[in-house]
């Protein structure tokens, strides 16, 4: 299916996942990598060896979320913009789920944007926790936005349009 | 007669990393590029590389140049750039002929030639494919990302390979509503993740449709498309109608490779490299001596391994012309390697099986 449409099914995206007892615990990388290309930096900028790809560039990564600390550094460095960070440890209701984001204008903190599943389709509006970017981030922000637990597995993507 | 040690037609990603790997052999290099500065394609890639660190993987496309331009200045002393100037003809004696600003035409005789030329893009043939609006990938990424100008509202974009999925997502960043992607294949031929990328902004992609015509008076109005079967052929009834402006049409690229031809190298059609390619030898030399190539214009690839193929011709040549480099054996089986490296994945497979077609051993006996 992804290869026709170019969306993961959600058997794929709960693969993906780390467990939730993992989630829970702090933040986390998620790597949506389903295909073989030829492509390593996410595993040679992590400083804590958590991601793995081996001699073969074009081997999938596999993470070691016992190594994983969140620091966020794949998710800038990653080409295909397919990592992001999730963190169950700050609420029961909500998880944060950081995401790259490079469009333009960023939003600010605290304000309400549209959330999006992985076919650009609205969710629900969620609160923007933070933005970050700096000169290592290469141009590629990181939004951190206050996701609902139940919507996890769906959320992907925000929308700062305004719908009338 | 203007003279040169190696002479580098194309200051693309081949191109100015075999003049780098040319002039740190102790060649003396001249890069000719017929835009009015170097870095070909790069300098339209706003998105960051694939590959691994040794290709500037997770950089972007646009910052490689700088990059790779720092390289050069070390060797400025052997190293002659020449902007504006296409090169128009290349002979069997390995004279070139060039046309600098359109005006002045002269004469070259390097030692060795590198054509590194890249390639050119395909088009489709519909119904009004002529009308304003409808452009080709390239050169909307050239109004955007080099000119800093939108090419229009809303874009129907042709093609779903790796630059028709990233052309998508830089419109969408310039503020461009591109209102679906479509292919006539019934996958999607770019990379997955850049696929991803794109969908979840919300624009769909539909396989296996294909343009059927463009509608418009003086300028493009409407795009239709329709549904094809297995064998491409359009289902009557299956039509959809877009309102847009745009059309960019990404179907693919082709070896840009008359001066190779010209030159009387022996070429041969290999659909895994594109298009029509010349035979040559591990060291990219093709079938006349001392004409070497390198990058697209030896078949169609990702710029990360145009590069790689651009250090190794450039390695080579100044090799042939008695400029070894000092550590040459250590240096062409690191390229080697990272070439064997980017290509041992499912799409490198098909590059390797169309260099299989072309590449001719050398009888040392």
């Amino acid at each position: 299916m992804l290869e026709i449409t170019g969306v993961p099914t959600e058997a794929q995206i709960r693969e993906t996942f780390p467990p939730i007892e993992a989630i829970d615990k702090g933040p986390i990388a998620v790597i949506e990598c389903f295909q073989e290309i030829p492509c390593n930096p996410c595993a040679t900028s992590c400083r804590f060896g958590a991601i793995y790809i081996g001699d073969n560039i074009n081997n999938l990564p596999t993470i070691d979320i016992g190594k994983c600390t969140g620091c966020s550094i794949c998710l800038t460095k990653c080409p295909g913009l397919a990592i992001s960070i999730i963190d169950g440890s700050k609420s029961k209701d909500y998880v944060h789920f950081s995401i790259p984001y490079e469009m333009t204008p960023l939003p600010a903190t605290g304000d309400m944007v549209r959330a999006l599943d992985r076919e650009g389709r609205y969710l629900i509006d969620v609160k923007v926790l933070g933005v970050r970017s700096n000169k290592n981030f290469d141009r590629t922000n990181i939004v951190t936005l206050e996701v609902p637990r139940d919507q996890m597995y769906r959320f992907r993507s925000i929308s700062l349009e305004v719908i009338e | 007669m203007k003279t040169t040690d190696i002479a580098i037609v194309g200051g693309g990603p081949a191109g100015l990393c075999a003049a780098i790997s040319a002039a740190s052999s102790g060649a003396r290099v001249s890069i000719i590029e017929r835009n009015n500065s170097l870095g070909g394609q790069l300098n339209k890639q706003t998105h960051m590389f694939f590959g691994s660190e040794k290709q500037y993987a997770a950089t972007r496309g646009i910052d490689i140049t700088g990059i790779l331009l720092n390289e050069i200045k070390k060797y400025e002393d052997r190293v002659e750039i020449i902007n504006s100037t296409n090169v128009v003809g290349l002979y069997e004696d390995q004279i070139i002929t060039l046309m600098e600003n359109e005006s002045k035409y002269y004469k070259m005789k390097p030692e060795a030639i590198i054509v590194a030329t890249g390639a050119y893009e395909k088009f489709l043939s519909f119904s009004n494919n002529d009308l304003p609006g409808i452009y080709g990938a390239g050169a909307v990424q050239t109004l955007m990302n080099i000119y800093g100008v939108k090419p229009g509202k809303r874009v129907l974009m042709v093609g779903a390979g790796n630059i028709g999925l990233i052309v998508s997502y830089q419109l969408m960043q310039a503020g461009v509503k591109v209102v679906a992607i479509i292919d006539a294949a019934p996958k999607i031929g770019g990379y997955l993740v850049h696929a991803s990328k794109v969908r979840r902004m919300g624009i769909p992609i539909y396989t296996s449709h294909t343009v059927k015509e463009a509608i418009g008076s003086s300028e493009l109005e409407k795009a239709v498309i329709w549904q094809v079967d297995g064998n491409f052929q359009p289902i009557p009834n299956t039509e959809t109608i877009f309102d847009v402006d745009v059309m960019c049409i990404s179907v693919g690229l082709s070896p840009l490779n008359e001066l190779l031809s010209m030159a009387g190298c022996e070429m041969k059609y290999v659909s895994f490299l594109s298009g029509f390619v010349p035979y040559r030898y591990s060291n990219y030399e093709t079938t006349i001596s001392n004409i070497f190539t390198a990058g697209d214009s030896c078949g169609i690839e990702e710029a990360s391994s145009a590069m790689v193929e651009g250090y190794l011709a450039g390695l080579h040549a100044a090799e042939k012309i008695g400029k070894r480099h000092p550590s040459f054996e250590e240096r062409v089986q690191d390229y080697t390697s990272q070439l064997n490296n980017l290509r041992s994945g499912p799409e490198g497979r098909h590059i390797l099986s169309g260099i299989n077609q072309i590449e001719r051993r050398r009888d040392y006996a």
